[in-house]
C-alpha cells in the first residue's frame, strides 16, 4: 500500500531519490535549536488567523456613527476600520478568539526570533558558511517589526493612532527628506490621505507576508543546504554530524512542538485578552490617553525617545535634526546595522577565515560574549526606560527620576554587563581546564595504583 | 471505506505480527534499525487522539451554540484542547513508538570547480563580445532608465515636492471656535484648573493642526513672548494641541494644586512626557520635545464667543528639516 504510493508518486515526479534525503536529513539535538521552529509555527498560524480576519475587516478610514451591540460607543463617531475591528471582535462568532490568537502569534513570533537571535549570536553559529542565512533571519526581524506594528496599526483605535502619529513624527525626523518622505508615505500631513490605510493594508497582508514567507523558505534552503550546525562532543567533529534522520525520529518531535505552539496560540487567544480596542476607543488626532504602551516588540524604540533629552540639532536656527530622529531612527539602525555588520567584524577581528560547523558554548569566545551581552544589556535598559511610566503608576517612583537613572545606567550597564559577562565566561573555562587536569591526574594515579 | 478499513487492518496485524513474516527471505536489509514495541504507549496515544477528537468536536459543539457566555474563552479552550492532546500523542510517539536512531552525516564542502565552472559558462557565453565595456555600458545605462521609469510614479503617492501643505492651518483671523460638537465656546466658559479642546468653525478637525487646546491662567502669571502681548484673553490661552515631538495629542494638564511651592502648570504629552509651560508660550520645561508649543492668538467676539486672532506661532506638529523658518499660513 505505501510502496504503491511512493511507486505512483516517483514514477510521475522522479523525486523519490530528493524525498529519500529529506526523509533521512540529519537533525543535531538541542532544545535551543528548536526556537526558530517556534517562529516558523507562529507564521503559520498568523497566515491562518490573518486570513480569516481580512474577511472581515475593512481598510477604509471613512467615518461612521456606530449603532452595534456595545452599548458604551453607541453614537461614537469612528473609522470603518475601527468599527469592523469592533463588530468581528464583539459579534462574529469566534472572531476574537482568531483575532487574539493573532495578536499573541505575532508577539509570540517577534520573541522567537528574538530568542533564536541570541542563540545564533551567542553560539558563534552566523560564522562562515552561514553568513548569508543570519543575514536573511535578521531581515526576517526586521520585517516582522514593521508587519507587526502595521498590523495593530490598521485597527485605528486610540493606541494605534498614537503609534501611527509617532512613527510620523519619527519619519518626518529624517534629516533632509523627512518631510518629503512622509508627505510620500502619508499622502499628505498626518493622518494622512484615505490612500494611506489602503497603503498600509496592502504592505500588511500582502506585500510584507509575501516578503517575509519567501525570506522564510531561503533561509530554510540554505539551512538545509548547509547542514545544522551542532555543539562539539562525542564523535561530532567540523566534518562529521551526528544527528536524528527528520524521520522516524524527528518528525513526531517536531509536529509535536508545532501543535503544542498552536495550542499554546489558540488558548491564550481565547484565555489571555489582549488588546481589547473597545475599551481604548476610536482614535481622533485630538485624542490621546495616558499610560499607553506600544506592543513588547516595539518597547526598546519608545524607550530610546523617552530618553533622549529635548532638543533639536539647529544651525543658525534652522532645524537641522528633530528630536524623534535619535531613538526612532539613529538607535534602531545602530543595533540592526551592528548585528549585521557582526560577522564581517568578527572575521576580522579575530582573522578567523575557515568555515565552522561546531557552535560555541557562549564560554568558549569570551570577547563575543561579553560584547554581546553589552550590546543585549543596552537594549534591554532602554527597552526598561519605556515602561517608566507604569512603574510610576504602579510603585509611585517619581517619572523624572526613573528616566536620569535610566540615563546614567544607559551608559554604565553595559560596560558591567560585558565585564561581567566576559569575567563569568573566563571563570568558567578556567575550571574545567582545572577540573580536565584534576581528572587526568586522577586517571593517572588509578593506572599508577594498577600498575603497582 | 473498505480500503481504508482493510489498510488500517494490514498495520494493525503487520504491526502485531512484528518479524513473524520475515522469513520470506526476500525483503531487503532495513533502513530504519528495529525497536521493542511499547504496547502501552500505543494505548496512551490512542487515548490522547480520542482527546484531541473529543476536543475538537467540543470546539464545533461550543461554537453552534448562540448566546454562551464566555464562548471565546471555550472555543480558546476546545480548540487550544485539541492541538495540545495532538501535541501530547506525537510526543509520546516520538519518545516510545519510533526509533531515535543517533546517524552520522558528512557535511558538505565548497565545490570552487562548480563555481570555477559557472564563472566559466558566463564568461564564454560572452567570448563573441569585441566592446565588452561599451555594451555592458550601455545595458547598464538602459536598466538604469528603466528602473527609473518604474520607479517614477511612486512619486504620485504622495506630495513629495509640495511641503506647503505642512504649514497651511484651518486657522485664520476671526475662525470661530468651536467644541466637539460644533458648538461655539464662550469665554466665560473656560475654568482655570481645566483643559479644554476646541477646533476651527467649518473645517476638518481631524487635520493635525486643527485642535487646540485652551486654559484659563490667572493673568498676571502670564509671562508671554515679546510680540504676544495681545493674544489671551483675560488670562485664556491657546495652544496647538499636537506635541512638537511626535505627534501625539496633548491631553494631560497639571496645574498646581498650590502654587507658591509647586511646579508651575503643565501640558503634558502622554507618549514621550514632553511638557510645555502655557504662562511662557508654550516653552519646553521638561520632556524630549525641541520646539515650543505653537500658541494661536485669541479674541472675544460682540457674543462672548471665542474666535482666533490670527494664525499660530509656527508650525504644528513634529519637527522636520528646516522647520524653523517657516510660518504658518492659512
Amino acid at each position: 500500500m505505501i510502496e504503491r504510493t511512493t511507486t505512483t508518486l516517483e514514477e510521475r515526479s522522479h523525486t523519490a531519490p530528493f524525498g529519500l534525503k529529506a526523509l533521512r536529513y540529519l537533525f543535531p539535538d538541542h532544545w535551543s535549536f528548536l526556537l526558530g521552529e517556534i517562529a516558523l509555527y507562529c507564521f503559520i498560524v498568523l497566515v491562518a488567523t490573518g486570513t480569516y480576519l481580512a474577511l472581515f475587516f475593512d481598510p477604509s478610514t471613512a467615518q461612521t456613527v456606530y449603532h452595534g451591540s456595545y452599548a458604551p460607543l453607541d453614537g461614537a463617531h469612528m473609522s470603518q476600520a475601527y468599527r469592523s475591528t469592533v463588530h468581528l471582535s464583539l459579534d462574529v462568532k469566534a472572531g476574537l478568539l482568531i483575532r487574539q490568537t493573532h495578536h499573541w502569534a505575532a508577539d509570540v513570533f517577534v520573541a522567537a526570533i528574538a530568542l533564536h537571535l541570541m542563540r545564533i549570536v551567542f553560539t558563534g553559529a552566523f560564522r562562515k558558511p552561514r553568513e548569508l542565512t543570519y543575514y536573511i533571519g535578521l531581515s526576517i526581524l526586521g520585517l516582522a517589526l514593521l508587519e507587526g506594528f502595521l498590523g495593530y496599526s490598521l485597527v485605528d483605535d486610540l493606541l494605534s493612532g498614537m503609534g501611527l502619529a509617532i512613527a510620523y513624527g519619527v519619519a518626518l525626523s529624517i534629516p533632509f527628506i523627512g518631510a518629503n518622505f512622509a508627505a510620500l508615505v502619508w499622502g499628505g500631513p498626518f493622518p494622512g490621505s484615505a490612500a494611506f490605510w489602503s497603503r498600509m493594508y496592502v504592505a500588511h497582508v500582502f506585500l510584507l507576508p509575501i516578503l517575509i514567507g519567501t525570506l522564510i523558505a531561503l533561509h530554510l534552503f540554505l539551512v538545509s543546504s548547509l547542514h545544522h550546525t551542532q555543539f562539539r562532543g562525542g564523535r561530532r567533529t567540523e566534518k562529521r554530524l551526528i544527528g536524528v534522520p527528520s524521520f522516524p525520529g524527528q518528525a513526531p518531535r517536531s509536529l509535536g512542538l508545532m501543535f503544542a505552539v498552536f495550542a499554546a496560540l489558540f488558548l491564550l487567544g481565547g484565555l489571555v485578552q489582549i488588546n481589547p480596542i473597545w475599551i481604548w476607543g476610536p482614535y481622533h488626532v485630538a485624542d490621546s490617553t495616558n499610560g499607553a504602551q506600544p506592543d513588547w516588540y516595539l518597547g526598546w524604540l519608545i524607550g530610546a525617545l523617552r530618553l533622549m533629552p529635548g532638543f533639536d540639532v539647529t544651525i543658525a536656527g534652522r532645524t537641522v535634526i528633530p528630536n524623534p530622529f535619535w531613538g526612532g531612527v539613529l538607535f534602531p539602525s545602530i543595533v540592526f546595522g551592528a548585528l549585521f555588520a557582526w560577522p564581517a567584524l568578527e572575521r576580522r577581528l579575530t582573522r578567523d577565515r575557515h568555515p565552522h560547523n561546531l557552535i560555541d558554548r557562549p564560554r568558549d569566545a569570551p570577547n563575543r560574549t561579553g560584547i554581546a551581552t553589552a550590546i543585549l544589556c543596552w537594549v534591554f535598559i532602554i527597552f526598561m526606560a519605556g515602561s517608566a511610566d507604569r512603574a510610576y503608576v504602579l510603585l509611585g517612583w517619581s517619572y523624572q527620576t526613573q528616566i536620569e537613572v535610566y540615563r546614567v545606567l544607559v551608559f554604565v550597564g553595559p560596560v558591567v554587563a560585558w565585564w561581567l559577562a566576559r569575567r563569568i565566561c573566563v571563570e568558567l573555562l578556567s575550571n574545567e581546564r582545572v577540573e580536565a587536569r584534576r581528572q587526568a591526574a586522577e586517571l593517572e594515579a588509578e593506572q599508577a595504583a594498577g600498575r603497582g | 471505506m473498505r480500503r481504508l478499513w482493510r489498510w488500517f487492518l494490514v498495520l494493525f496485524v503487520w504491526r502485531a505480527a512484528g518479524e513473524s513474516d520475515e522469513d520470506g527471505g526476500e525483503r531487503p536489509p532495513r533502513i530504519v534499525p528495529e525497536g521493542p514495541p511499547s504496547p502501552r504507549a500505543e494505548v496512551v496515544v490512542v487515548a490522547l487522539l480520542a482527546l484531541a477528537a473529543l476536543s475538537a468536536i467540543g470546539f464545533i459543539v461550543v461554537y453552534a451554540l448562540d448566546r454562551l457566555p464566555y464562548q471565546t474563552q471555550y472555543l480558546g479552550l476546545t480548540l487550544g484542547g485539541a492541538f495540545a492532546f495532538l501535541a501530547a500523542a506525537l510526543i509520546v510517539t516520538a519518545h516510545h513508538l519510533v526509533v531515535t536512531e543517533e546517524l552520522e552525516d558528512e557535511y558538505g564542502t565548497a565545490q570552487p570547480e562548480a563555481a570555477a565552472q559557472v564563472a566559466q559558462v558566463v564568461s564564454e557565453s560572452g567570448s563573441r563580445l569585441r566592446r565588452r565595456r561599451l555594451l555592458a555600458a550601455a545595458a547598464a545605462v538602459a536598466t538604469t532608465a528603466i528602473g527609473l521609469a518604474a520607479v517614477v510614479p511612486a512619486a504620485s503617492l504622495g506630495p513629495i515636492y509640495d511641503l506647503n501643505r505642512f504649514t497651511r492651518t484651518p486657522w485664520r483671523r476671526g475662525r470661530r471656535l468651536v467644541d466637539q460638537h460644533g458648538r461655539p465656546i464662550p469665554a466665560a466658559a473656560i475654568h482655570t484648573q481645566e483643559l479644554f479642546t476646541a477646533f476651527p468653525e467649518h473645517a476638518d478637525p481631524e487635520e493635525i493642526s486643527a485642535p487646540i487646546v485652551l486654559l484659563r491662567l490667572e493673568p498676571d502669571q502670564l509671562h508671554l513672548p515679546q510680540g504676544r502681548s495681545g493674544w489671551a484673553v483675560d488670562g485664556i490661552v491657546a495652544y496647538s494641541k499636537i506635541c512638537t515631538h511626535a505627534g501625539c495629542a496633548i491631553s494631560l494638564y497639571r496645574t498646581p494644586l498650590f502654587p507658591p511651592v509647586d511646579e508651575p502648570p503643565g501640558l503634558v504629552c502622554p507618549c514621550h512626557y514632553s511638557t510645555f509651560d502655557p504662562q511662557t508660550g508654550g516653552t519646553v520645561v521638561y520632556g524630549p520635545a525641541g520646539r515650543p508649543l505653537p500658541q494661536l492668538p485669541l479674541m472675544v467676539d460682540r457674543r462672548g464667543h471665542l474666535r482666533a486672532a490670527g494664525n499660530y506661532s509656527g508650525p504644528v506638529g513634529p519637527s522636520w528639516w528646516g522647520v524653523r523658518n517657516r510660518e504658518v499660513s492659512s
